[in-house]
């Protein structure tokens, strides 16, 4: 398990279920969910690059920020789908198009 | 404070009555307002006295101010306003202001009872207003323009009584005859404007006299000989006081404008503004021609006589005074014309006195009429026919005697004033009978008609004037009724009178000598005859100046026979009834019939021009109706229409349908993409990850 490629194999994993995540669920809160696979599938990849291509430590800081703005946009998230749930009862994003109407 | 600047005065002063009476007069009580406006013209004739006054201490024959400014600028050719101040501005001011004074305070009681009685009196303002810039100004474009504002005034004034259709014809008729020989006037002044540059005398005569314009006539039209240029260009401008001054073939307006009231009759109709053409004539006198003098003397002579035989068969009262304007313009114009210029002017001061004098004398026997038979309550009766008058001597002492006065100085005889200047024009038409040899007149050898003219008018005069004394002061009175209801206007009326009755005396005329004949008066020696500018062939002055002096006496018996021929008909004639005018009349036949119609003038004109003329037009508006509009006008319109219906289909099938299917496939493709665009982010994100994995595919593969 020293290779690049099953680091890779791994992050192509999660961001796949993340994206089918975002696809298909009706839930903001599992939409939410997908999208941290995906950010996470991008940190495994920083962090891999950085361990066996570059040798330095700017993937792993670049990774530390992914988590730090991922906590932020969770919080971000989570207080529109608060006002979303206030708003029509439920959480559901395809009900949320009131301005289509 | 010098001459020019007390002119213009004068001259603004009733122009202040005209804009107060107009805007204000209305908002006055009646009969308060009129007093401004006669304060106004008095004050004008107290600064013409002081003008006058000045020229008598003077005692300069010389006399001359002008001043000017440059109205409009055109390069080289320059339009002035000016003042032209010399004796003869100065008498023309004082004539003028005296009789609109006295026509104004006579109208405060001969109009009382008007309607437009404001109006009236602002009208009278902007007339003497007018006459004032004629008489001042120094060049002829500002003598033409105020030349029309006369003619507006004058139209406004004998039309006051619009009312009654004859009246508001008299005006048209008097505005449109005068327009015929202002055309004329105005074609004489572009002559002089295109050949010397120039409008103002001064500076024109100067020109003439200096050989400019004969340079200018070379330039401009080569071969034209410059004298007879000149010779056209004065008969042109002359025309204008043939209108103006209702001299033949013009004159059928002046009787007709007796429509108006009696002072306006008095003012405008016998003492100034018919007086201005032969102001004008006097002013551009150095430039006519003998030919242009030949022109001036036949017109004027033979208006003279022309209208003295209308006068003798006339039985309005105004109708015989009106004649006797035209004849009396007519022995100026004919004065003018023989070259006696001195005569000409002067007997245009006198008869401004005597003719103002029996018009408002005439003004004061038709204004009692018309009180007499308001107090009859008789409509239909003509207060102003001498048939329903007679023996009013005894009911007005006052008219009768300024009348018999006036008409006595109208007649020629010693004592008088008209005596004076009747006895100068007549020795003048001797004198160039016998003594002149230039002009056309004089090498046909028909300088003699002139004399036979003039006398034959002095004959006629006195006898017509006496017998409209005798038909209206004596004899029996005709209408008993009215009779009874007359007396002496008042004294608002007599007074005007009395002054103008002493005016018409040798003695205003004569000083510094008493000589009831004539001598070395002020007038002889203030007016002096200006030289002559024409060139070449110019008028013999000094052997017409010769003439006249031989001419003197003989001129004199023979007018004084004549004048008592006239009047010894008419006492002959109408009192003591020696011959019956009824029974000569008949015996004359044909010759009364014409008089008594004035000569069919008026028919002449209006089967003669009037008739064919809208016949013409009638012809002229078929065509222009029936066939220029109806083939060429609508035809094109026709055809214009045609094109524009197929241009239409075009426009509707090809250019809107190119735009309509633009407008049709941008509709369908929104329509059609409106499904992709779903708004939910879901769906966009397949379509990125088929995108993606296209790109990945086409890399691949």
């Amino acid at each position: 398990m020293n290779h690049l490629e099953s680091y890779l194999i791994l992050s192509a994993l999660l961001f796949s279920l993340g994206l089918y995540t975002v696809i298909t669920r009706k839930n903001g809160v599992a939409i939410l969910m997908g999208i941290e696979l995906i950010l996470n599938a991008a940190n495994i990849n920083f962090v891999a690059f950085s361990k066996f291509v570059t040798h330095q430590v700017e993937g792993h800081l670049m990774a530390i920020f992914i988590i730090m703005l991922a906590a932020a946009e969770a919080a971000v998230a989570l207080a529109i789908i608060l006002n979303l749930y206030n708003d029509q009862g439920n959480i559901n994003v395809d009900e949320a198009d009131a301005l289509k109407r | 404070m010098p001459m020019v600047n007390l002119s213009l005065i004068i001259l603004v002063l009733p122009l202040i009555s005209f804009l107060f009476q107009i805007f204000f007069g209305k908002r006055l009580e009646h009969k308060k307002g009129e007093w401004i406006s006669i304060a106004l013209v008095l004050t004008t004739l107290l600064l013409a006295i002081i003008m006058f006054a000045q020229m008598l201490f003077d005692y300069q024959p010389d006399f001359r101010q002008e001043a000017s400014i440059n109205w409009v600028n055109l390069g080289q050719f320059q339009i002035e306003m000016g003042v032209l101040v010399d004796n003869i501005t100065i008498i023309m001011l004082v004539v003028v202001a005296l009789i609109s004074s006295l026509v104004h305070l006579y109208s405060v009681e001969y109009m009382k009872n008007d309607v437009r009685y404001s109006r009236y009196f602002g009208f009278l303002g902007i007339f003497t207003f007018s006459m004032y810039g004629i008489t001042i100004a120094n060049n002829l474009f500002m003598i033409y323009c105020f030349w029309e504002l006369v003619g507006l005034s004058s139209y406004l004034l004998i039309g006051h009584w619009w009312e009654k259709k004859s009246a508001a014809d008299a005006g048209k008729k008097a505005f449109i005859v005068n327009r015929i020989g202002d055309i004329g006037m105005f074609m004489g002044m572009m002559v002089v404007a295109t050949v010397a540059g120039t409008f103002n005398y001064q500076v024109l005569f100067e020109r003439i006299a200096s050989g400019a314009w004969a340079a200018g006539v070379q330039g401009l039209f080569g071969g034209v000989d410059p004298n007879t240029l000149l010779t056209w260009a004065g008969v042109l401008i002359f025309m204008g006081a043939i209108g103006k001054s209702a001299q033949f073939p013009l004159h059928v307006w002046l009787p007709d404008a007796m429509e108006g009231p009696t002072p306006v009759s008095a003012l405008i109709h016998a003492a100034t503004m018919v007086a201005a053409g032969v102001y004008l004539t006097v002013r551009i006198f150095p430039l006519l021609t003998p030919d242009a003098m030949a022109f001036v003397a036949l017109i004027g002579g033979f208006t003279a006589f022309f209208a003295a035989t209308i006068a003798i068969t006339q039985n309005d009262l105004k109708k015989v005074l009106a004649y006797s304007t035209v004849s009396q313009l007519g022995y100026m114009i004919m004065a003018l014309g023989t070259g006696a210029y001195v005569a000409g002017f002067f007997h245009l001061v006198t008869h401004a006195m005597f003719k103002a004098l029996l018009f408002l004398a005439s003004g004061s026997v038709i204004h009692m009429m018309h009180h007499s038979l308001t107090k009859l309550n008789d409509h239909h009766t003509d207060a102003q026919d001498m048939r329903n008058m007679g023996g009013l001597r005894s009911k007005m002492p006052i008219t009768y005697a300024v009348f018999f006065i006036a008409s006595l100085s109208i007649s020629g005889i010693p004592l008088f004033s008209g005596f004076l200047s009747k006895d100068a024009i007549l020795a003048g038409t001797w004198s160039y009978a016998a003594h002149i040899h230039d002009g056309w007149l004089a090498q046909a050898h028909l300088g003699w008609i002139l004399p036979f003219f003039g006398f034959g008018a002095a004959l006629i005069t006195a006898f017509y004037m006496f017998r409209l004394i005798f038909m209206t002061f004596h004899g029996e009175p005709k209408r008993k009724d009215i009779f009874a209801k007359m007396h002496e206007s008042p004294k608002l009326m007599t007074i005007p009178l009395m002054v103008l009755g002493a005016l018409s005396t040798f003695i205003f005329f004569t000083l510094p000598s008493f000589n009831p004949l004539g001598g070395k008066s002020w007038f002889q020696t203030l007016v002096k005859q200006p030289e002559t500018v024409v060139p070449m062939g110019a008028f013999d002055s000094e052997g017409f100046a010769h003439g006249l002096h031989l001419a003197h006496y003989p001129a004199m018996y023979t007018s004084l026979i004549v004048a008592g021929v006239g009047i010894g008909l008419a006492v002959l004639i109408y009192i003591l009834k020696e011959i019956d005018p009824a029974k000569m009349a008949q015996r004359l036949g044909i010759l009364y019939r014409g008089s008594l119609n004035k000569w069919y003038m008026d028919e002449i004109y209006l089967n003669g021009i009037i008739r064919p003329f809208l016949k013409g037009c009638d012809a002229i508006a078929y065509f222009d109706m029936e066939i220029y509009d109806h083939y060429v006008i609508d035809g094109v319109g026709r055809r214009v229409k045609a094109l524009a219906t197929g241009t239409g289909i075009a426009d509707d099938l090809v250019v809107d349908g190119a735009v309509n299917l633009v407008g049709i496939i941008f509709q369908w493709l929104g329509w059609t993409f409106k499904f992709v665009q779903t708004g939910k982010i879901q769906n966009y994100l397949i379509y990125v990850l088929i995108g993606v994995l296209m790109v990945y595919l086409i890399n691949v593969f």
